[in-house]
């Protein structure tokens, strides 16, 4: 399955870049860079991608799903009975006036939502539609309403058990869960999971959150201002990074929170704004998706190959299950951990099912996937991988042209955006990746700037690499995250459940209120 | 308690003083009448924060609050007590327009005393000051001291 990927999006990478044979010199680095890489960590992606004996079905996949379907029973559909109290949280409705001036619960959302919205809504759906077709998209907003509830699983446990320093400061993430709450519970290896889970969250950290973001802004910007090598946009995102992670200049950071947000609601307008003039073919659109989720539509794979690639590219897009949100969510001030848990679980949902859903709608309205109009069938590239599109393209490339359909000078939005989203997925995983470094070698402002150095470094390699082997170490190690952490979930639940329903009967007999205004 | 309540909103500035002046004549012309000064640390619930601000924040709170105190709220509120008035100083983070009616109403205050800042610059022109805000909507009487 995994070959696929490889395979297709190498000669996509490729064909995007035509003009890279000019620097011949800079590719040569290029490539060293790229062998280098890939024959080092080929052998875990294969592992974690092995598919189930007899099948081409990826064992990870189920993994993912099983998880989210039995939170979703386990805590009685949590994310429908709790949608409307989550959207209550973040606007503040119970949280006590006193403590204004703490981490609200807006804040914390907007936070981890940071470092999930970017590249995967954008570059992620395009990969799963260009080679799933339209219906990877019924798994995808599937996936992502499930996901809904392993978020909220993995949030609640984070506020729980979070570290709390003398000084103020708050330290939380699957790390301290497994090593707490194991001990709370009486079970054995608590300590053995959280090391396991904080070395595959650095190797989360350096692959989706920095290589994958790094290498999809090179794609862009060299889409636009013409091919030239990637590691000198390693270099220069790099020293960006750098001067934010290192020399502490905040401003960029805090800019970027600023832009980021605006940035996503301009994506979405704009994917609105095309669905709107396109009206009369949502309809069709949702057909296509719904009849592709169950045939596949010709698709490579079938309706397999639709169903693994929506639910993996929702995986990697909202991260529900991953651990990583545990980390970003529990820095908020609040008594009742399930308050974050609940707020955690629209993340999922503005995520997956609406932004990550707007860009598929826009590339199956656009036209920009080739279909044979005699048999209604999509029309595959010559290696038979993926759709045919009309400029060759996947990823970023894909959802650009898509956009172009309706606006042709969104491609230069889209730059910015990408990189803005990319900077911002990879400061928020610089902080991800640093805290399970500090959880392995200790606090310490040495030991901090040897890993924001090595994060800084793989800026390079990722922006150098191919887009394929890329993308395979960048999921390889962020489901490498969620088989610990999922693990680690099953043998908490419980304990979520019991703070959940303490919560909610409280809720119910008016001991916990609305705070008047 | 006091018959009377005035709130008095600080900047920690001279508009701030004027206030305080004014409200200290007030307070000995009614007699029987308590100050409530207030100082606002702006801050927003919704605003947008990175992971390492958001694990930071609880000190910080701290920290702003204890600068607001001993800079501001205490040499006030000594200045007060001198003159023989009743006085509560409180210090709170959120929207300085809000907070400041939120205290009055909490306080069945019978009026808020601001100072003007001049209006200047983009901002103040695009959104209208913190004292143009208060006027329109606050639930007391407002005096403005120029």
């Amino acid at each position: 399955m995994n070959k696929f990927l490889t395979t297709g999006l190498g000669a996509a990478a490729a064909s995007a870049l035509p003009a890279i044979a000019s620097a011949q010199e800079a590719v040569g680095m290029d490539q060293r860079i790229n062998e280098i890489f890939a024959a080092s960590t080929g052998w875990f992606v294969n592992l974690i991608f092995m598919s189930l004996p007899g099948t081409n079905f990826p064992w990870i996949v189920l993994w993912l799903v099983v998880a989210a379907s039995v939170f979703t029973i386990y805590f009685g559909f949590i994310q429908i009975k709790a949608f409307a109290h989550a959207i209550s949280l973040v606007k503040g409705d119970y949280s006590d006036p006193n403590d204004a001036g703490e981490v609200s619960h807006f804040q914390a959302l907007t936070t981890a939502l940071s470092g999930t919205v970017g590249l995967g809504n954008i570059a992620g759906v395009a990969v799963a539609v260009g080679i799933g077709g339209p219906g990877a998209t019924f798994w995808m907003i599937l996936a992502g309403l499930l996901g809904m509830a392993s978020k909220f699983t993995e949030c609640t446990l984070g506020v729980k058990y979070r570290n709390e320093y003398p000084d103020g400061t708050v330290s939380g993430g699957p790390m301290y869960y497994m090593t707490k709450g194991f001990k709370e519970r009486g079970l054995p290896l608590g300590g053995f999971l959280a090391i396991v889970f904080s070395i595959f969250t650095i190797g989360g950290a350096l692959g989706g959150g920095n290589m994958f973001q790094a290498n999809q802004a090179h794609a862009q910007i060299s889409g636009i201002v013409g091919s030239y090598p990637g590691w000198l946009t390693g270099i220069i995102f790099a020293a960006v990074v750098f001067a934010v992670i290192v020399g502490g200049i905040k401003s960029i950071a805090q800019v970027t929170e600023k832009v980021v947000p605006f940035m996503g609601i301009l994506y979405v307008a704009a994917a609105l704004v095309i669905l709107i003039v396109e009206y009369d073919k949502i309809g069709w659109a949702f057909g296509q998706i719904f009849e592709g989720a169950f045939t596949g539509l010709g698709v490579a794979g079938g309706f397999v190959g639709a169903l693994i690639q929506g639910f993996k590219r929702a995986a990697f897009s909202n991260e529900a299950g991953v651990g990583s949100a545990a980390i970003a969510h529990s820095a908020v001030r609040t008594k009742e951990p399930v308050t974050e848990g609940v707020v955690s679980l629209l993340e999922p949902f503005i995520d997956t099912v609406v932004i990550c859903t707007m860009t598929a709608l826009v590339i199956t309205i656009s036209g920009v996937l080739l279909m044979d109009p005699a048999t209604g069938q999509f029309i595959l590239n010559e290696a038979g991988t993926s759709i045919q599109t009309i400029d060759g393209s996947s990823g970023v490339q894909l959802t650009s042209a898509a956009f172009a359909v309706g606006f042709s000078w969104f491609p230069y939005v889209l730059a910015v955006a990408v990189v803005l989203f990319a900077f911002s997925t990879m400061i928020s995983w610089s902080y991800y990746g640093l805290k399970a470094w500090t959880y392995l070698v200790g606090e310490g402002k040495t030991k901090e700037i040897i890993f924001k150095l090595i994060f800084c470094f793989f800026i390079i390699v990722g922006a150098a690499a191919d887009l394929g082997a890329v993308i395979d170490f960048s999921d390889a190690m962020i489901f490498a995250m969620a088989v610990v952490n999922i693990t680690a979930l099953y043998c908490l639940m419980p304990i979520v459940k019991r703070e959940m329903n303490s919560y909610f009967s409280r809720l119910k007999s008016g001991e916990l209120k609305k705070f008047v205004k | 308690m006091s018959k009377a309540t005035i709130i008095v909103g600080l900047d920690g500035g001279e508009a701030g003083n004027r206030a305080l002046t004014f409200a200290c004549g007030q307070a000995k012309l009614i007699g029987d009448c308590a100050l409530k000064l207030v100082y606002v640390i702006e801050w927003s619930p919704f605003s947008f924060q990175t992971s390492e601000e958001n694990e930071q924040r609880h000190k910080r709170r701290e920290e702003e609050l204890s600068q607001a105190r001993t800079r501001i709220m205490d040499p006030a509120v000594k200045e007060v007590t001198d003159s023989g008035l009743a006085v509560e100083g409180i210090v709170r983070h959120g929207d300085v327009a809000d907070i400041l009616d939120d205290m009055a109403k909490k306080h069945s205050a019978q009026q808020i005393v601001v100072g003007r800042v001049g209006l200047r610059g983009l901002k103040e022109r695009m959104f209208g000051g913190v004292t143009g805000r208060l006027a329109v909507a606050s639930s007391v009487p407002v005096t403005i001291i120029p």
